[in-house]
């Protein structure tokens, strides 16, 4: 103890405390506040990108889903329209078949009338020539009538025959 | 920012260099312990005196002595004014320097005002007896510690000026970032907390660096021996007692004066036990840091002399292997001490700001 006081310099602890604190602050000013610095920007920007990343790929991982989404309802929406198109042919087509047969049926009709009433009308004209005729062979009967029976009944005979004839 | 770089180094250089156009004059008394090596050091006393030489600061700056290559450096005193002259005045310790009309002399690495034929008289503990000036020489571990502050600045701010150009580091950045991110993340976070770690950051990572720095370049065959000084490794351990007190919240100093949950009788000399504690914490970090480093450069200096003393090769290889493998230790004690150092200021730290939401 006694050698470490006598060697102990008054000098070299003055400049040794002297030169530290100088040292101290031109490294504190020129070196360790910017270092210091500088890594802790760098870590934080480091941590941020990490996030930003991690904040990117989710993103991404949501983009895809939705992607996805679309896709599917897209191609819900194509089966839907498709089935839809093929809806409306088929009941397009039935509809024209139905009007068609409607027509068909309508003209048939049109038709089937349009021949009861010629053929009514036909009867109608057969009916007055019928009646004209009758009218006449009566008339022809009853003219011969007073001559000759047998004759009558010959002339009677010829008439009806006439008659078929028309 | 450069400009201020460019002159602490200036400044760093400057007073090496000022005093070496004086050192032109013949220095033939080499007699000095360095010599003591080549020629004397084949016995047990020439080893240890040149290893208690090495342990202690110097007025010169010495890298290798053979070839010549050291400069002296400015000694200043303060006795009845300033005095400011080489220490090439000394010649390596053999002379009495002279400055304005005083006389002095280094006797066992230290200056003592003596008269004009250097006599130094012994005191009764066998300490000299003369008058011992104010002494702030910027002695060769001064100057160390001007020269690793300014290496310190420029590679730091070097680094923090790399960050504006790309947040990722370059080159020594690279190798740097993750002993910062040590301090901050397994030092200061654990210990002091998420919420104050903060303002205690530029003085852990400033002495971290600070004492790993200076212990690495210990290891260097430069010779030097900063932080096996008890000045030095005290000066740091007051500013680890003095933050810790000045940053002390309510709590701290209610732990220390009344604590809770103890009886009222024996809150009084627990306060003396626990201020007493507040002293002898950074007091063993002094004491730690100075006898880790110390204890180093002495075991590997032995080592080193040992080679020397012994002249049987098998010997001397025995002891190189040794030196090298203790010299590798030496380099895991400068990062562990300086860990240590930084890790207990911190808990110190820590200490000082605990919230104590518990009671």
């Amino acid at each position: 103890m006694d050698k470490l006081l006598h060697e102990f310099s008054v000098g070299l602890f003055f400049w040794q405390t002297v030169l530290f604190v100088i040292i101290l602050f031109l490294l504190r000013k020129f070196a360790w506040k910017p270092i210091l610095n500088a890594v802790n920007e760098r870590e934080q920007s480091i941590e941020e990108s990490l996030k930003a990343a991690e904040k990117a790929k989710e993103e991404m991982a949501n983009l895809q889903a939705a992607n996805e989404k679309l896709l599917l309802e897209a191609k819900e929406e194509r089966a839907k329209i498709i089935k839809e198109a093929k809806d409306a042919k088929e009941s397009l087509i039935s509809e024209a078949k139905e009007e068609a047969r409607e027509a068909a049926a309508k003209i048939t009709e049109n038709a089937k009338k349009e021949i009861e009433s010629q053929k009514n009308a036909v009867m109608a004209d057969i009916k007055n020539e019928v009646g004209t005729m009758a009218v006449e062979v009566a008339s022809k009967i009853l003219r011969k009538e007073l001559k000759d029976k047998k004759e009558q009944d010959k002339y009677l005979n010829e008439l009806v025959a006439d008659i078929k004839l028309n | 920012m450069n400009r201020i770089l460019s002159f602490c180094l200036l400044v760093a250089l400057s007073i090496g260099l000022s005093t070496v156009d004086v050192r032109g004059e013949d220095n033939s008394q080499e007699e000095d312990l360095h010599m003591d090596l080549k020629t004397g050091a084949h016995d047990e006393n020439g080893a240890k005196a040149y290893i208690q030489h090495h342990l202690q600061d110097s007025y010169d700056y010495t890298i290798w002595h053979a070839m010549g290559w050291e400069f002296p450096l400015p000694v200043i005193l303060f006795d009845d004014g300033l005095h400011i002259f080489s220490s090439s005045r000394f010649h390596h310790g053999e002379s009495v320097a002279s400055c304005d009309g005083k006389y002095y002399k280094i006797y066992h690495g230290k200056i003592y005002e003596t008269d004009e034929a250097g006599t130094i008289t012994m005191g009764e503990h066998g300490h000299p007896s003369n008058p011992k000036p104010l002494d702030f020489s910027i002695t060769k571990n001064v100057f160390t510690i001007m020269l690793m502050g300014a290496f310190l600045i420029l590679v730091f701010s070097r680094m923090a000026k790399s960050y504006k150009e790309n947040p990722i580091p370059k080159k020594g950045g690279k190798f740097l970032e993750p002993l910062v991110l040590f301090v901050r993340d397994e030092i200061a976070i654990p210990n002091i907390g998420e919420k104050h770690y903060k303002k205690y950051m530029s003085y852990l990572l400033t002495v971290f660096f600070f004492i790993w720095f200076i212990n690495l370049v210990g290891l260097t065959p430069l010779g030097i021996n900063v932080t096996g000084n008890i000045a030095v490794t005290f000066a740091l351990a007051l500013m680890t007692y003095l933050i810790t007190q000045f940053t002390a919240n309510k709590h701290y100093w209610g732990h220390i004066f009344w604590m809770p949950g103890v009886p009222v009788p024996m809150r009084i000399p627990l306060a003396l036990i626990e201020l007493l504690g507040t002293v002898i914490k950074p007091f063993s970090l002094m004491i730690r840091l100075y006898a880790n480093i110390s204890a180093g450069h002495v075991v590997i200096m032995s080592l080193l002399a040992l080679l020397y003393v012994f002249t049987n090769w098998m010997a001397r290889g025995a002891f190189l292997g040794l030196t090298l493998f203790l010299s590798v230790i030496e380099l895991l004690v400068a990062f562990l001490q300086a860990y240590i150092f930084t890790m207990l200021t911190a808990l110190y730290f820590g200490g000082a700001v605990a919230e104590h939401d518990d009671h």
